[in-house]
């Protein structure tokens, strides 16, 4: 295995791209990147693109992105792993650097949901579960999907739904500092629990948006990393894991067992005490497509012991300054949520973070130089987590 | 935003017929957006799609719904259930299972009630659906049927059971309270 770090990051404005076409929005996002890692296109020498489609029209992106950035003919894929996509592209693209087959490449996110209607977007998320024995026949949304988690977990544990819209005031807090975020909106408890039913018991504002929106990184292997920058952000490693498709399958409806196991997985190999991780990270990302969600992931990573989740937002422990910050850009919840740019989009804000080039209030104390990106695919589907240090790692 | 299926079909028909009349005055299918006012280009094609799919190797399930009984599988080596009923046992590499009426009798584990429904869901009143544990040890998920849907909670005694989904008519299978 070859070291590899990112070199460069691009992002677009997340929100609602009725001006721009997929590839336009990735075109943006990857400019981005090359500028910032100094390289043209002819340095790059595997693309992989996260993008779960279907809402938007073209069905082979990563040939048409590659063809409209003048990319081609560097080898491409385009990877699905639902809301982790993001998250398989950069392992993607990692993988091809530290096996040594490319000494850089390129992961891109990207998703254009507003090419249709909402209520056909809820459909088409909706299906993404097992078909026929959720969807055919129940209709399942994923605010739905998502909603019988939060059931159990307030039920078990007798939190309110107070407790899940602290997350979301926390979120639009931040979302509101960054210019890339598709909410520019600060929010009162009473705010959202005054908006309306999605999927009893989530509301509108304990629900991630559909958002349109791109972002790129630039992974180079250890020898070029160096020359390129003086502050490589290295993947430490990365684990990851899948959950059942049907969520009858599952045994409790209180933690992703997938997300637990990936952490596990992340935590050995880096040297991680799961009962102190928050002790680990200056900073953190995690995947709150709902509310419930980053609350479970607190659990789930360890920053807390189980059923205390709730109260951590309350106390402004996941804010800057607190036990540990966790998603300081605004989140699934209020940056928005291009599905297969969401992945990549934390890599680059974690890379920005550890790089310390984020205004000042959203700009988390860096001491140890390790952060950790937590990116879900469905409702743990496929659970990606990624650990990104400044401190080279030992192997290599 | 409650709306028919027959009104949403009307929308769509009439916007249609907007960008058509457009199409034939300006030469291009090109609106603005409605709240940017960005030009969008309207897809002159369009997809209808309906898959097709295979229910052959599970065929005694649906056969028992239309008797009102519901079956899963079960493993007769290691007597594992499978729930959704399926045709193969991974654990023995073998396909030898075995069809066993679900006696219906769980408690729900969790659930949640859609308000903002899929565009092919519109049609239905708001739905609950929930995930039972059922006394053989398997959870299913499907809608619960209830009068009393304020009573629902993480617990409650439910019992499968099978009708008809109206308006369309097909054999499913629902959790009422016990
Ligand atoms: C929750 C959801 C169904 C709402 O959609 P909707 O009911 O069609 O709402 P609309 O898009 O008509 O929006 C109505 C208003 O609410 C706002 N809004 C939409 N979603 C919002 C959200 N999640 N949070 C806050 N505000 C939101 C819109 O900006 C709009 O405001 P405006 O009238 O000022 O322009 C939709 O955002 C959604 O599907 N979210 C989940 C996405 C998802 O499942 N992602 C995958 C997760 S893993
Ligand atoms: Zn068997």
């Amino acid at each position: 295995m070859v070291n590899a770090a990112i070199v460069g990051v691009g992002h677009t404005k997340f929100g609602r791209a009725t001006d721009k076409q997929l590839q336009e929005l990735a075109w943006e996002a990857i400019k981005e990147a090359l500028q910032d890692a100094g390289i043209t296109q002819r340095d790059v020498q595997f693309v992989a693109v996260g993008n779960t489609g279907r809402w938007s029209s073209d069905p082979l992106p990563a040939v048409v992105i590659s063809e409209y950035s003048d990319l081609c003919p560097a080898g491409s894929i385009r990877v699905e792993a639902a809301c982790a996509s993001g998250s398989a592209a950069v392992r993607a693209a990692y993988q091809t650097v530290a096996s040594g087959q490319a000494d850089i490449a390129l992961a891109v996110g990207v998703e254009k949901m507003s090419e249709s209607t909402n209520l056909q977007v809820v459909e088409m998320i909706g299906r993404a579960g097992n078909f026929f024995w959720e969807f055919e026949q129940f209709g399942l949304t994923f605010p739905g999907y998502y909603a019988m988690y939060a059931t159990a977990y307030l039920h078990r544990y007798g939190a309110k739904e107070e407790d899940l819209a602290a997350i979301a005031v926390k979120n639009h807090y931040y979302a509101d500092l960054n210019p890339h975020a598709h909410f520019h909106k600060r929010i009162t408890i009473d705010d959202v629990m005054k908006s309306r039913y999605v999927a009893w018991p989530l509301k509108l504002f304990d629900c991630s948006p559909q958002t349109d929106g791109a972002a790129a990184v630039v992974i180079a292997s250890e020898k070029i990393a160096r020359k390129l920058t003086d502050t490589p952000v290295w993947i430490r490693t990365q684990a990851v894991a899948t959950g059942t498709s049907n969520l009858s399958k599952r045994s409790n409806f209180l933690s992703l067992d997938s997300a637990v196991k990936a952490a596990e997985e992340a935590y050995k190999r880096a040297g991680v005490e799961r009962d102190k991780a928050y002790k680990y990270f200056d900073v953190a990302e995690v995947h709150d497509c709902f509310t419930i969600a980053e609350i479970l992931a607190y659990e789930d990573l360890g920053f807390v012991e189980r059923g205390q989740g709730y109260a951590l937002a309350r106390e402004g422990e996941t804010y800057k300054g607190g036990r540990i910050p966790v998603n300081l850009d605004g989140g699934l919840k209020a940056k928005g949520h291009p599905i297969g740019a969401t992945g990549v989009s934390m890599a680059a804000e974690l890379t920005k973070q550890l790089r310390q080039q984020n205004p000042p209030e959203r700009q988390a104390d860096i001491k140890r130089g390790w952060a950790i990106a937590h990116n879900i695919g469905g409702t743990g589907h496929y659970a990606y987590i990624t650990i990104y240090t400044l401190d080279k790692p030992p192997t290599g | 935003m409650a709306q028919s299926r027959e009104q949403i079909e009307q929308m769509v028909n009439q916007w249609l017929k907007y960008v058509e009349e457009l199409m034939k005055n300006e030469g291009l299918p090109i609106v603005p957006e409605e709240k940017t006012g960005d030009p969008l280009w309207v897809d002159v094609r369009e997809m209808r799609l309906k898959y097709l799919i295979p229910v052959k190797r599970i065929k005694k399930f649906f056969d028992g719904l239309r008797e009102g009984k519901i079956y899963a599988t079960r493993c007769p080596v290691k007597g594992i259930y499978y729930f959704p009923p399926q045709a193969d046992c991974p654990a023995c590499m073998d396909e030898n299972l075995e069809w066993v009426e679900v006696k219906g009798e769980g408690e729900i584990l969790t659930f949640t009630k859609i308000n903002v429904k899929p565009l092919s869901f519109i049609h239905y009143p708001d739905y609950i659906v929930a995930i039972a544990r059922m006394s053989e040890g398997f959870n299913i998920l499907c809608w619960l049927s209830t009068d009393k849907p304020d009573e629902v909670k993480p617990g409650m005694k439910v019992r499968l059971v099978v009708k008809r989904r109206e308006p369309e008519g097909f054999f499913s299978y629902y959790l009422e309270p016990a």
